[in-house]
């Protein structure tokens, strides 16, 4: 176990360098730092002179130690839009995202677990049916469209949600919340039912699989010859050993919901990190942007290892696999 | 090699007569490839040609609604464009990118699959562990970063000439890791067959033996996934214009149009989005529902949903 650790430890550490070299090679090739710095009557001279004081003539791997000691300090460089530090912006702004995030998770579990579970045990019902037919189509909407669509029927021809932003926010500590408000909930309807509107799909589909593959099983003809309970062996006996397979996928993803949170919150206004990457873009806010980039990054590669990890836990299988 | 006898003859098109909805699906599909491929035939307008678009004509809804005008049976957008034609351009600029995409895909994807599943060692376990990591972001998000930062380094005027192939690359080079596992779990199964056995006791050089012998046998989960990953790439492509970061206004996809009608919808205008997004979800959905079927066929193990 703990060579495994070790080993997926390591992986991490070098995707994340590598991550961190992308980031600065973003860095180097996006715009001229002392253009934004300095206006058009500063003589070359004194170009010359800052360029060589902010270390812009150090070889690129001085530099890239640089940039590689200041992001270890927290420091991933100062926004050229905000005039801020960019770390200040992010942490600013990611708890809409999280909310967002939370939210459309909480509709995709509630949802996708009982309707799962129910077109496993009865694949010939009619609601079953509708559901795997529903998911498909579901699937071939992109977000962008859901989301557009809600907004037209129920902000612009029914008039019962508002359309953008996220309304209502109350600051408790650093964390400006908008799930303890009335107008705050009325904001975050759409945005995390567009959100979920595509993963949803999939985690219904996921969790039937397993759980009719599982109701195949030995263990499972076993429990019914002895007579047990129905509903003990469907949510205790069967459910137990599908929830692995689905909180592995959940995990992977994570990447999928980031890349669709910047769909959602574009469309919503909504004002999070996926916004504020998309606002940093229009902008050419490089380093906005490579901080974004970094700190996604660190975030991915550390929760596909944590979950890499209590997979290896509870699955020792997967501990052996890639052993050279 | 297959032949037309053999293929009527084959559980694929025996299979094929009984589903209807793939009957439809493969219909649509071909339907709509055929218009797009015959856009200039098929469209009344050339969206592309600025003598044909009238400012004036703006904003004019659909034939059935009120103030529409015969001869734009589904409107215009807010530029006078033809919807119909816009559409029918745009389905053609999304399907290039689409296949243009999952062609260049497949072969980085099914090429080093082979390669390194056929050969393990170090490169084996180097291509997975990258396919893993790439895999762990989502393809989407690695299109959306890549197409973020070219667009800054090269600037939003410049991107827009190069913006077919470079979306192409994008998908392309953010989806091959989901050719390389599939090929490579094939070729895994395969090559310790008798037939592999015979063919390197023979002494055939190693890419003879992948090519010809191994690579037909790994072709009915290639053709699973090809149709699936079209689907995937037109989306990519949809979302990634919708976001600005693919095609320009002037020569739009279908992500683009949907992009540019929806700040219309407010005032009411919702067909130069609904339109543009009907036709989308109509061409990824017969693609996905043929997926399934594929799917379904060649891997009988499943139960049918």
């Amino acid at each position: 176990m703990i060579a495994f650790m070790i080993r997926r430890i390591t992986q991490a550490l070098i995707v994340i360098i590598i991550i961190s070299i992308i980031g600065f090679a973003i860095k180097q090739s996006v715009g001229d730092p002392l253009r934004e710095l300095m206006g058009i009557s500063v003589s070359m001279e004194e170009r010359e002179e800052f360029r060589e004081k902010l270390g812009l003539n150090d070889p690129w791997y001085v530099q890239y130690g640089r940039f590689l000691g200041n992001a270890v300090k927290g420091d991933l460089g100062t926004s050229m839009f905000y005039k801020r530090p960019a770390t200040e912006v992010i942490l600013e702004k990611a708890p809409a995202t999280l909310e967002l995030v939370f939210v459309s998770s909480l509709i995709i579990i509630f949802l996708s677990v009982p309707l799962g579970i129910f077109s496993a045990i009865k694949p010939n019902s009619l609601l079953s049916r509708l559901l795997m037919g529903g998911s498909i189509v579901g699937v071939s909407i992109p977000v962008f469209l859901t989301a557009i669509m809600m907004v037209y029927v129920f902000s612009i021809k029914l008039g019962w949600l508002p359309s953008y932003g996220r309304g209502e926010v109350v600051m408790i500590g650093g964390w400006g919340t908008g799930l303890l408000t009335v107008d705050g909930w009325k904001h975050i309807i759409m945005p995390s039912i567009a959100l979920s509107s595509i993963m949803l799909p999939l985690f219904i589909r996921l969790i039937r699989s397993e759980m009719m593959e599982v109701l195949e099983s030995e263990y499972i003809k076993y429990a019914w010859a002895k007579g047990i309970n129905k509903k003990r062996v469907w949510f205790v006996h069967a459910f137990k050993n599908t929830l692995l397979p689905v909180i592995t996928v959940g995990g992977v993803q994570l990447g999928v919901t980031i890349a669709f949170t910047i769909l959602t919150e574009t469309v919503f206004q909504w004002q999070g990190l996926g916004f504020m990457f998309m606002e940093a873009v229009e902008r050419s806010d490089a380093p906005l942007l490579v901080a974004y980039l970094m700190f996604v990054g660190i975030v991915m590669v550390g929760v596909n290892t944590i979950v890499d990890m209590i997979y290896g836990l509870v699955n020792p299988t997967v501990r052996i696999a890639g052993v050279k | 090699m297959m032949t037309f006898a053999g293929f009527k003859d084959s559980f694929l098109w025996y299979s094929f007569k009984r589903d209807k909805i793939a009957i439809i699906s493969l219909l649509v599909l071909v339907l709509l490839v055929m218009v797009a491929v015959f856009a200039p035939l098929v469209a009344p307008y050339d969206p592309y040609d600025p003598e044909m678009i009238d400012i004036m004509n703006s904003e004019i809804p659909p034939v059935w609604e009120d103030g529409g005008e015969k001869a734009f049976v589904l409107g215009t957008d807010s530029q006078g464009r033809d919807m119909l034609s816009t559409m029918i351009y745009g389905m053609r600029v999304s399907l290039i990118i689409g296949f243009g995409a999952v062609a260049l895909q497949a072969i980085l994807g099914v090429f080093i699959g082979l390669f390194a599943g056929y050969h393990g060692g170090f490169l084996d376990s180097f291509f997975m562990r990258a396919a893993d990591v790439q895999l762990s972001f989502s393809y989407l998000m690695v299109a959306i970063f890549m197409s973020a930062i070219l667009q800054a380094i090269v600037g939003v005027a410049r991107f827009g000439e190069i913006a077919v192939p470079f979306l192409i690359l994008v998908i392309g080079f953010s989806q091959w890791p989901q050719y390389a596992r599939t090929v490579r779990a094939s070729v895994l199964a395969e090559r310790n067959k008798e037939y592999v056995e015979a063919a390197r006791v023979a002494g055939f050089p190693s890419a003879q033996i992948i090519i010809k012998q191994i690579f037909p046998n790994t072709l009915s989960p290639i053709l699973v996934l090809s149709t699936i990953q079209v689907a995937n790439a037109v989306m990519s492509e949809a979302a990634l214009s919708f976001l600005g970061l693919g095609m320009p206004i002037d020569r739009p996809s279908l992500g683009s149009l949907i992009n540019s009608g929806f700040e219309f919808i407010f005032s009411g205008a919702w067909w130069i989005t609904a339109l543009p997004g009907l036709l989308l979800v109509i061409l990824v959905l017969s693609i996905n529902m043929l997926g399934d079927f594929l799917r379904d066929v060649f891997n009988p193990k499943l139960y049918k949903g």
